[in-house]
């Protein structure tokens, strides 16, 4: 076996099949919806839900190809070697970073730059001069500091994951590692994801959700709120790697891979989705239980109080099903991770759940109760996941698929549950 | 689960490679292997020797609802019918206040449960005492132990275990079942039956 992948062509139809339905979508929404006109107080509820449905989406599939890198690095750091029969997946999903990258920024630059106050509240110069609470935010929360450090964070995740996947990449043409080499390489790599780790703990796990989400609700916060923003995309990462795992698997491709990684997959999604349900719970109970005003509006807009309830409520709940009670109950068995369909399924599930997840984030904060979900998201979330699949494509038939001078390849052989 | 004395061949390997051919060859010769005692876990040897899978992590699932049960419907009781008290103006049926209990009580029960269960499918309790088969079981050897029948011949199994690669085989003769203090009085019955 070569190792080397050609794309089929029904894997091609896929890709620019979505592409083409999420630029039409992206069409019915330029003309449809007007982005150009300014929204105030809900006088043009279409312009926010086109912004809206594009911050949600692009800064969603962002941190998720982005997990992709994040996984490679922490099991580098860990010195797994289970990983490596299917890190070039990994590596082919994180390639994605710089093309969703570009887009996030532009489309966070369009919101700012074009003083969208319907969607960062922040914005309006004038509320923060006349709000005590935004003007002590107001450091954090202007312009100049989002635009340098969206720039930044996008920029060092572009940059230290081209580095490990160069590295890897290299390693192809190196020829059988010595011992000595072979530790050197592994160190090498160690402290690359070192410095990518740090940066993602910077961006991701604190800085990057406060700006680009949790500062739609502008008065609000969560010290929660990152590392829930984390878990959502990490679970969605690991489920997309499985995904791509699966496809190549049925492909005939990844020789190596067997139901013993595809049981570790599993695990991963089945972790961290217990993970996230208690982030989710720590950051809903300890708001319900002390019941402080400017705490609690964040759940009022969304499920309602007691006597009346909110606009969504039902995607609330219904979050919680998704991402909790299927892969707890679904999941929990060994035979159900070492099941390829039941697998499939599952990261599917996930995937569509933590979207719906950041739909519920981004939502009431902008439209408010005027939240649809139709033609317009679907198409636009078909639009990023035709890009994933395009990048990601790219990458797994330009290189090969297995980094066979790696010197834990053995270990990942062998490896056993 | 009396289990009464039976006769055992046992054979130690010093080497896991040594150990899995032997063990296929074992079960395909249709020998019946008691257990093989192992230093430390070994991948796969479960899988070789053919044992079924553990049912410990059914018991533990159903421990663990056990104690879901249990600690929501004590606390919904006395909150809303026993003994309502108005916490913070909280609402009787006070449930997301009641989930950090309720998880705690699944895990406790759960894990004693199976700790317990470990410990009665392992014929583990204070006072009973078990028989090794070989003292270098737990340090550096493997040791097979194969059930003698009516119908073994067990210097024919000796004779195998020898060619399995066993570096040491003798024949032992033990108690199999268990219950508190048994061992002790059997322990006379050995000596009296010397020559089994």
């Amino acid at each position: 076996m070569d190792h080397q992948f050609q794309l089929p062509g029904s894997y091609k139809k896929w890709t620019y099949g979505l592409i083409a339905v999420g630029l039409v979508a992206l069409l019915y929404g330029v003309f449809r919806f007007q982005p150009w006109i300014h929204s105030h107080h809900g006088s043009h509820v279409d312009a926010t839900r086109f912004w809206a449905v594009l911050l949600q989406n692009s800064t969603f599939f962002l941190l998720v190809v982005n997990a992709a890198m994040f996984f490679i690095c922490v099991t580098t750091m860990a010195m797994a070697g289970w990983v490596v029969a299917f890190r070039r997946v990994s590596e082919a999903i994180s390639s994605v970073v710089p093309i969703l990258g570009i887009l996030t920024f532009v489309i966070l630059m369009a919101i700012v730059f074009g003083s969208r106050t319907d969607i960062y509240h922040w914005l309006d110069k004038e509320a923060v001069a006349n709000d005590p609470i935004l003007k002590g935010k107001s450091g954090f929360l202007s312009v100049p500091f989002f635009t340098i450090w969206s720039f930044c964070t996008i920029f060092l995740w572009w940059f230290l994951g081209k580095k490990m996947r160069s590295m890897s990449l290299e390693s192809d043409k190196q020829g059988n590692m010595d011992y000595e080499t072979g530790k050197k390489w592994v160190w090498k790599n160690t402290v690359w994801a070192s410095l990518y780790s740090v940066v993602f703990t910077l961006t991701v796990a604190s800085t990057i959700p406060w700006l680009w989400i949790m500062s739609i609700d502008a008065h609000w916060y969560s010290t929660m709120f990152s590392w829930y923003t984390f878990a959502s995309t990490f679970v969605s990462g690991m489920s997309l790697i499985a995904l791509f795992v699966i496809y190549l698997k049925n492909r005939g491709q990844l020789e190596y891979v067997t139901d013993e990684h595809l049981h570790d997959l599993g695990k991963f999604m089945f972790a961290f989705s217990v993970f996230w349900t208690y982030l989710w719970f720590s950051q809903y109970m300890l708001i319900w239980y002390s019941n402080q005003p400017e705490e609690t509006k964040y759940f009022i807009e969304r499920i309602g109080t007691a006597t009346k309830p909110g606009p969504y409520k039902a995607i609330f709940f219904f979050n919680l099903i998704l991402n909790f009670l299927c892969p707890l109950l679904i999941l929990m068995k060994k035979g159900a991770k070492r099941n390829w369909t039941l697998v499939t399924v599952m990261a599917v599930l996930i995937i569509f759940g933590h979207w719906i997840d950041f739909f519920q984030m981004v939502m009431p904060g902008t439209v408010h109760g005027h939240y649809s979900l139709g033609f317009f998201e679907f198409g636009i979330a078909a639009l990023f996941v035709g890009l994933i699949m395009w990048g990601t494509g790219r990458y797994l038939s330009k290189h090969s698929l297995l980094a066979k001078n790696h010197p834990f390849l053995k270990e990942s052989m062998i490896h056993h549950t | 689960m009396a289990g009464g004395i039976k006769k055992f061949v046992v054979g130690s390997f010093d080497d896991e490679k040594v150990l899995f051919p032997a063990v296929k060859n074992v079960r395909k010769a249709g020998y019946k292997i008691h257990d093989v005692y192992t230093p430390f876990p070994v991948h796969g040897l479960d899988h070789a020797m053919g044992i079924r899978e553990t049912s410990l992590h059914t018991a533990g699932f159903i421990y663990a609802i056990t104690g879901t049960t249990t600690a929501l419907t004590f606390m919904s009781w006395v909150f809303t019918k026993d003994w309502p008290l108005n916490i913070g103006g909280k609402p009787n049926f006070a449930l997301p206040a009641w989930i950090p209990i309720t998880f705690e009580l699944t895990v406790l029960f759960s894990a004693v449960g199976m700790v317990l269960t470990f410990c009665y499918l392992c014929n583990l309790a204070p006072f009973v005492k078990k028989h090794h088969f070989h003292p270098r079981a737990t340090d550096d050897l493997f040791v097979m132990a194969i059930e003698c029948t009516d119908k073994t011949n067990d210097a024919e199994v000796q004779a195998f275990l020898q060619s399995a690669g066993a570096q040491e085989i003798n024949v032992q003769v033990a108690e199999t079942g268990w219950w508190i203090g048994r061992y002790h009085k059997e322990q006379k019955l050995y000596k009296e039956e010397k020559g089994y």
